[in-house]
């Protein structure tokens, strides 16, 4: 690995063997169960790459196991696309491999289907975007760029990741259980998923799992960024990323809890035979259920949405944090409204508590009910756009360098900004009944999540790759890497506004063959497709540019950039397990002086110390 | 750990004490009051009232929530805040079902 | 490698970062409850049918005070260690784990009686809460078992070594187990007397 490399480099004197704090007293820094401590100055294997306590390697472990199961989940994406655009046609090449419970030669059956539609969002949303902007991203650099030498508790850190792990354990290996994995929508509705199969159990598993571990994350995160700033990083000096992830932080949670609260009732419905999801008199195959009854399935519903719309600021914040830092560095100049994006973000996590039934304005909602979600959606709107509107003034007057990952960043914007106002129409009550569950809301969420928050993600990974290897990424295959995916993206979840606007529900097998209404924009569903397989071509540079340019990409320095936060002052690939900094940084401006009059480089970083240039 | 003389805390223990005994008469109170068959309104509000008052002691002097840092505070207060959005907005919902 | 803050309070915000952390997972267990609060709220005032069967009062009114006792010696048990009174600590700690194996060995009596009488969370949406709620609270008192026990056995040889960071330990173990009281003080009337 990248690892080994780093005492090539000769740029630091301190090397990985600085000593420790003195002998036998300094115990591992947590607060947890105490561990009997070898005084190992050397760590072995294990400690050191598999059950880390260093933020970095956690980090890592977070990036790669999330990435991974973002390949996974677009490869289920990819079966339901053959589906959509081929309907009843048996599925080429891995079609025989499926099994004869899930496509019996190789024709996906409708339960099948179900299930790749459940668990695709599952794992997109829960074990790879969130896992990927918070466990990786947020565990690697919150500690970096705020100067401390690693989380404020280690060993919960190391918790949260290998509880997450078995999460996603429990998740995969559900589609090997008998009638196979969850197959009840990302959303598990009851009283649906309670009679659901075995799988909708292990979803419920696997969610408490996840939800435990992103509650361990959010609280390291949180006490981190507030008790380890470095001397002199007050608050308004953090770069926008660490008050993305604060933000975040908070969401995490606060907004998990209820849902795990909800999974634990849903599970006493499943195996302890309760009702609380479990109308009276649920009529199933013909025959009247068994059961107490009485129970609600609207509960689960303002639940699972009291998380699930934070959860949607959990997925994006961050990624507007990464493309903050990286239109900042990459326009040389300070982000413009730097006071009013941390202001609007602190608004917008504050506002997503109460927006949530906007997702339920089809459940009979009264009207004054409705009328105060409606509000308080248009409201959080206004934060949104403050953000993405000083994002795109930062551009102005800046001399741009477009490099790969600020292309992805500025694609984040449009393609953001795509996603968010299509959201409107959805957050209004007269136009939602319309468009409520049909393809327009796919091409929504997934214009916000997909085109935008991955992109921020690509955008950060090539950002960041110096950091974690030493090395930079390859920029002509980053550059095949962004455009192949940014005109396949439009060209999957584009016609999906046509669909939706045409009344084509989200759900159907058959991608609208047999509706009449449908009949006008089912075309589109073979081009989606083609795009999509088009699109899994296009991640290919990108997967070969990211394992070539560990070994083989070119070498810099710690600043490639020329960046002034302080996650660029440590050393590139830091030491491990050790700390990150050679002496503690101390902090004496804000996060983007880029082009400081005055100064002869055009950037200026956060903890150098030079007297501060004439007051303008 | 902010600096306490041995005599403050011994105040301190002294308080505790007197807490834990309020404790215990307002839980006697409180089965008191459910006996006295009041219909459901004042019912639930008393229960809770008293509740209340119990949850307060423990958390102003075990948990030592009166003399502790602005910054738990600031968490706290949010976190109330998102506490009540979760128990009201559900309720506000259902209570506002259209009818059908 | 050290963490700082870990047992000294950072200046400006007065905090170390076990204490800043305990509260922040309280916070979450705020919400924990409070969705099954809103839950049970919601079941009862949407359910025309609803039926509470009777549930053992004097039993609950022990547990309370066994609850509220605990949490008094808990609170004690930190006092003690302030005042560098190890001996009493270990006595406190030891009366707060006998308590907490008191309030399970009723509740373990109590769930047995309405196993008796038939009551399994199946039967209607109130035993359902009840089982669930008090079930869920059972495991919290659980975990603060398992930690009390550690801090009195062999976690408390940090004493010898490092006094402030093991009172702090004490201290976080507390404020969980007076929340896991706190939370009960508010299922008691909830579940037993409305």
């Amino acid at each position: 690995m990248s690892f080994s490399e780093k005492r090539e480099e000769g740029v630091s004197e301190h090397d990985s063997e600085v000593p420790e704090a003195p002998e036998g007293l300094s115990e591992p820094p947590d607060r947890g169960a105490a561990e009997a401590h070898g005084a190992h100055h050397q760590e072995g294997f294990l400690r050191k790459y598999i059950f880390s306590i260093d933020h970095k390697v956690i980090g890592l472990q977070y990036g790669l196991t999330a990435l991974l199961f973002m390949l996974f989940g677009f490869c289920l994406m990819l079966l339901m696309r053959w589906q959509l655009a081929f309907p009843g046609q048996p599925i080429p090449v891995i079609g025989g491999l499926l099994g004869n419970a899930n496509a019996p030669g190789g024709v996906m059956l409708p339960e099948f289907y179900n299930q790749l539609g459940a668990m695709h969002g599952t794992i997109m949303v829960f074990l790879g975007v969130v896992p990927l902007v918070v466990g990786a991203f947020g565990n690697y650099f919150v500690p970096l760029q705020i100067g401390a030498p690693d989380m404020a508790f280690p060993k919960l850190n190391m918790m949260s990741y290998w509880v997450y792990f078995v999460g996603g354990v429990i998740m995969f290996v559900s589609f090997f259980l008998p009638g196979g994995a969850a197959n009840s929508g990302w959303t598990s509705y009851p009283p649906l998923s309670n009679i659901a199969t075995m799988g909708q159990t292990a979803w419920l598993l696997g969610m408490v799992f996840l939800i435990t571990s992103s509650l361990l994350g959010s609280i390291n995160i949180i006490t981190t960024i507030i008790q380890l700033r470095a001397e002199g990083l007050t608050y308004m000096r953090m770069p926008f990323f660490i008050w993305s992830q604060f933000v975040t932080s908070f969401l995490l949670l606060l907004a998990f809890p209820p849902l795990e609260a909800a999974g634990v009732m849903q599970l006493m419905d499943r195996l302890a035979g309760t009702s609380f999801f479990m109308p009276s008199g649920l009529v199933v195959s013909g025959q009247v259920l068994e059961g107490a009854g009485g129970g609600s399935p609207l509960l689960w519903q303002h639940l699972f949405w009291f998380l699930a719309h934070p959860e949607v600021y959990v997925l994006i914040l961050p990624a507007m944090g990464i493309v903050a830092e990286v239109i900042a560095n990459n326009t040389r100049k300070p982000l413009w409204g730097y006071k009013a994006m941390v202001y609007a973000s602190v608004w917008l996590g504050f506002m997503s508590f109460i927006v949530w039934a906007h997702h339920m304005f089809l459940t009979g909602m009264g009207t004054v009910m409705s009328a105060f979600f409606q509000t308080t959606t248009m409201i959080i709107s206004i934060p949104s756009v403050v953000i993405l509107t000083a994002l795109l003034i930062s551009l102005w007057g800046g001399s741009i360098r477009f490099n790969t990952p600020m292309l992805f960043a500025l694609a984040f914007l449009p393609m953001f900004g795509i996603g968010g106002l299509t959201g409107l129409p959805l957050g209004l009550a007269p136009s939602d009944i319309h468009l409520h569950d049909t393809y327009y809301v796919i091409g929504h969420f997934h214009y916000v999540v997909a085109p935008g928050t991955i992109f921020a993600i690509f955008a950060g990974i090539y950002f960041w790759f110096p950091k974690f290897t030493g090395r930079r990424m390859s920029e002509s295959l980053g550059k095949i890497h962004f455009w192949g995916s940014f005109i396949f993206m439009n060209g999957v979840f584009g016609p999906m506004f046509l669909q939706g606007l045409a009344g084509v529900s989200r759900r159907l097998y058959d991608g609208g063959v047999q509706y009449s209404h449908a009949q006008d924009v089912v075309q589109f569903n073979q081009f989606m497709s083609y795009s999509a397989f088009l699109l899994l071509i296009a991640q290919l540079p990108f997967i070969f540019n990211f394992f070539w340019s560990m070994r083989m990409g070119e070498k810099v320095g710690n600043n490639p950039w020329q960046a002034t936060t302080l996650d660029w002052a440590a050393t590139s690939s830091p030491p491990l397990g050790h700390g990150n900094f050679a002496e503690v940084p101390v902090v004496w401006r804000g996060p983007y002086e880029y082009s400081v009059p005055g100064h002869e480089e055009d950037f200026l970083p956060q903890n150098v110390a030079t007297p501060a240039p004439q007051e303008g | 750990m902010t600096a306490h003389s041995p005599e403050d805390i011994r105040k301190e223990t002294r308080v505790y004490i007197f807490v834990f005994i309020a404790l215990a008469a307002l839980t006697v109170v409180t089965v008191g009051i459910s006996y006295l068959d009041l219909s459901t309104g004042p019912a639930v509000a008393l229960a809770l009232f008293v509740a209340l008052i119990k949850g307060s002691l423990v958390a102003a002097f075990f948990m030592h929530l009166l003399s502790e840092r602005k910054l738990i505070y600031a968490v706290l207060v949010f976190t109330v805040f998102f506490f009540l959005a979760l128990i009201f907005l559900p309720l506000g919902s259902f209570l506002n079902q259209v009818a059908g | 490698m050290e963490i700082p803050y870990n047992v000294e309070e950072r200046p400006d915000t007065g905090l170390y970062n076990g204490k800043l952390g305990i509260w922040l997972f309280l916070a979450s267990e705020v919400m924990l409850f409070g969705g099954l609060f809103s839950s049970y709220i919601l079941l009862r005032t949407g359910d025309p049918n609803w039926f509470k069967p009777e549930l053992s009062v004097p039993m609950a009114t022990l547990n309370t005070m066994v609850l509220i006792s605990s949490s008094v010696t808990m609170v004690m048990a930190w006092a003690s260690l302030r005042l560098q009174d190890f001996k009493k600590f270990r006595l406190f700690s030891a009366a707060t784990f006998l308590l907490a194996c008191a309030f399970m060995v009723i509740k373990g009596f109590e769930y047995n009686t309405e196993f008796s009488h038939h009551l399994y969370p199946s039967s209607n949406n109130f035993m359902a809460t009840y089982f669930t709620m008090t079930g869920l609270h059972g495991l919290h008192v659980l975990g603060g078992m398992v930690v009390i026990a550690y801090l009195w056995g062999p976690g408390s040889r940090m004493w010898k070594t490092e006094p402030e960071r093991f009172t702090n330990r004490v201290e976080i173990t507390g404020l969980y187990w007076h929340f896991v009281d706190l939370v009960w003080i508010f299922l008691f009337p909830a579940l037993y007397l409305l």
